[in-house]
């Protein structure tokens, strides 16, 4: 698997995601800088978090005008894995690769802990490895994570199984506690209708270690790259 | 030769969905006494000034809302020539 990890003027989790991918994973991990135009033969491109343009106007709407934004979209176009983390999903979003928006969290904090997300969908090329229903613990920091969508998408993306992670509780239960930041439906990461465009508010990238409190994180990038693997294999048939 | 002209975009969010600035807002006022004031809305407004000369501008102001100033998942705009 080859990974690409978009670098935009205040990104700050692109070393952990680099380092994820390259210490743990033992993958092949390139950054991308906002200013190319080049995605390196990357099988998955990883927009990381931090706070890109210095979340002005609103977090992820500068970053998309990027000149590797274009790139980026026409790799999802054509069915390339794009993968949002945090801020990454926040410019998915703005770029209407993913559906939504992520606006300021209902308690107008900036919320940084640990939270549990089930995993709703585990049919996805960013889930399978892990088991439908499960209970992952993977931390969040973000002030602008309320997923919202107007009446009737929301509806639309539960019936297309687009859900793929749910804030819950310790047991699962999806309650309004264990919502962080105001999310419909306790939503915390989506995919796109194909499938191939990912976002979720949590840090999978900082749940890869038990140094770190959880490895509950790695699933996702194993998820892709079995992914990956089964593409370039099915691709040489 | 023309002068410049000004547009002023106000941005808003759209009815119903929440704005928890606004709710803050007004659960202080009431605190501070001013409990008249029912409900708060909060928005941004962008001062654009604009070449004189240039065509179209309406139809590229409106695409410069759409485009940048405004989400239009949960946000609306109205525009404003001085």
């Amino acid at each position: 698997m080859k990974v690409g990890v978009v670098t935009f003027p205040g990104s700050n989790c692109d070393y952990d995601a680099y380092a994820a991918i390259r210490n743990i994973l033992n993958e092949e991990v390139n950054f991308l800088w906002h200013k190319s135009d080049d995605l390196m033969g990357s099988d998955l491109v990883i927009l990381p978090g931090g706070f890109s343009y210095g979340d002005y106007l609103r977090a992820g709407a500068i970053a998309k005008f990027s000149p590797i934004m274009k790139e980026v979209i026409k790799f999802a176009n054509e069915g390339g894995l794009v993968a949002g983390i945090c801020n990454g999903f926040q410019i998915l979003a703005e770029s209407s690769l993913l559906p939504g928006a992520l606006m300021r969290n209902d308690h107008l904090r900036f919320s940084c802990k640990y939270v549990n997300l089930r995993v709703e969908n585990n049919k996805t090329a960013f889930s399978s490895c892990y088991k439908e229903g499960q209970v992952v613990r993977i931390p969040i920091a973000h002030a602008e994570g309320n997923f919202y969508h107007f009446d009737g998408e929301v509806e639309k993306l539960e019936a297309n199984r687009q859900v793929v992670f749910r804030y819950c509780d310790e047991q699962g239960k999806i309650t309004a506690e264990s919502n962080p930041n105001g999310s419909l439906n306790n939503i915390a990461g989506i995919c796109s209708e194909r499938g191939n465009v990912f976002g979720m508010m949590p840090h999978p990238e900082r749940a890869v270690e038990e140094i770190l409190g959880s490895t509950d994180g790695l699933g996702l990038f194993e998820s892709v790259r079995l992914a990956t693997s089964t593409m370039t294999t099915a691709d040489a048939q | 030769m023309t002068d410049s002209q000004k547009a002023v975009v106000y941005v808003r969010l759209k009815e119903g969905v929440l704005d928890p600035q606004g709710v803050t807002i007004q659960k202080a006022l009431e605190q501070m006494g001013y409990d008249e004031i029912e409900k708060v809305r909060t928005g941004r407004f962008f001062e654009l000034q604009i070449d004189g000369n240039a065509a179209n501008i309406d139809q590229r102001i409106d695409e410069v809302c759409t485009k940048l100033l405004a989400n239009p998942v949960i946000e609306k705009f109205t525009v404003e020539k001085a």
